[in-house]
């Protein structure tokens, strides 16, 4: 039943993104991409970059972009319902325990090794992004590098990483880029 | 000394705690942590439900726990506010905004990804968005290297190994190294005491 599938898909990007943002994104791409045909690479890729020009955070972005796709409103709301329901449980449960104790030693070893792992997660998923846009969702090949992409991934992480730029705003310039130099008739 | 105002009614305050959490959600880009800013100013500072102390604290609380920031300083702000039904409204205020901008969005896209030019924009936009992510990594990354620990680093590296080139599941890793971390702790709490 597909929203019960929805529900436990989302249940366990909720209960697994320890350390928000970009750590849900990984377990994203595994549910919805790798361990049931939601979405393709490709409409991931969308995702995550609609994710990003849109406020929110991402595990909901992507729990209601879709459940709506798979299943309409009540997709939606069943796989946003998913995604918070560990939240709502845990989160009370350590706010009560924390109170109480005023030590959170355990969590802390806890997330002292957790974060250097999520790290490497998202690097892998940022990978798989960057080969969408390298090959076009095509194997690598080097015959066939898409070289606006390339160019506009190599221009984009300099204006980010040594000029500071808007992630919002570098997107933007990327967009229209690529729109632009697609469109004209360049000799490559 | 500064007081608290005088408590409003429960309903003054829940739909107080509702339009804040709205407004802070349908208006904050850049994910948990610029969030949890906004809430300080409007919670702290504006309406002076919380001190700093207690903002502090249930930052490091919503980082620590599964799920989104966002929405676990929801949960944390709402509860000390109004009990339960606090935590609901402030939750509900905060997934509103992201669940109807999305609803939106995704009712489009198929027409929308299908039109040649938004297709080119969205193309250049993801080798914007791969940048994006790749320079989050790279801080991210450097703060693990930069603690000089082979722990951290040898976790960060077989995480990295067992993922992308033997296609681990990422929540089989995640789980690992949480147990890892239990273990460690234990072992040094006896070391300790």
């Amino acid at each position: 039943m597909i929203y019960v599938q929805l529900f436990v898909s989302f249940l366990q990007v909720g209960l697994f993104s320890v350390g928000g943002g970009y750590a849900a994104m990984p377990l994203i791409q595994n549910q919805v991409v790798e361990l049931h045909p939601w979405l393709t690479l490709q409409e991931f890729t969308d995702l995550i970059t609609i994710a990003e020009m849109t406020p929110g955070p991402i595990a909901i972005n992507s729990a209601t972009f879709v459940g709506i796709r798979i299943a309409g409103i009540p997709g939606a709301l069943v796989a946003t319902l998913g995604c918070i329901a560990p939240a709502l449980v845990l989160v009370s449960l350590l706010a009560f325990v924390y109170n109480r104790y005023r030590d959170l030693s355990l969590l802390q070893s806890v997330l002292a090794c957790l974060r250097p792992v999520v790290v490497a997660l998202i690097l892998g998923a940022g990978l798989s992004i960057l080969a969408m846009v390298l090959f076009n969702g095509a194997s690598p090949d080097l015959n066939a590098v898409d070289w606006i992409g390339a160019g506009s991934f190599v221009t984009a992480f300099i204006l980010l990483r040594k000029f500071k730029w808007n992630p919002i705003l570098t997107m933007c310039l990327c967009g229209a880029a690529g729109l632009v130099l697609n469109l004209l008739p360049l000799p490559f | 000394m500064e007081q608290r105002p005088a408590p409003a009614s429960r309903a003054a305050r829940l739909r107080a705690l509702f339009l804040s959490t709205l407004y802070i959600s349908a208006f904050t880009f850049g994910g948990g942590f610029v969030i949890v800013t906004f809430m300080k100013r409007k919670f702290v500072d504006e309406l002076h439900w919380l001190d700093d102390q207690e903002m502090l604290d249930m930052t490091a609380l919503a980082q620590s726990s599964p799920g989104a920031i966002a929405v676990n300083a929801a949960i944390l702000v709402g509860w000390r506010a109004e009990g339960f039904a606090g935590m609901l409204i402030a939750v509900l205020g905060t997934i509103i905004p992201p669940m109807v901008i999305l609803s939106v969005i995704s009712m489009f896209y198929a027409a929308f990804a299908s039109n040649p030019y938004v297709a080119l924009v969205l193309k250049g936009m993801q080798a914007g968005v791969a940048a994006v992510i790749l320079d989050v990594v790279w801080g991210l990354g450097g703060d693990v290297l930069r603690t000089r620990s082979p722990l951290y680093i040898g976790l960060m590296a077989a995480a990295f190994i067992a993922s992308y080139f033997f296609g681990v599941n990422v929540i089989l890793i995640i789980l690992a190294a949480a147990a890892f971390g239990v273990l460690r702790a234990l072992v040094l709490h006896r070391k300790g005491g």
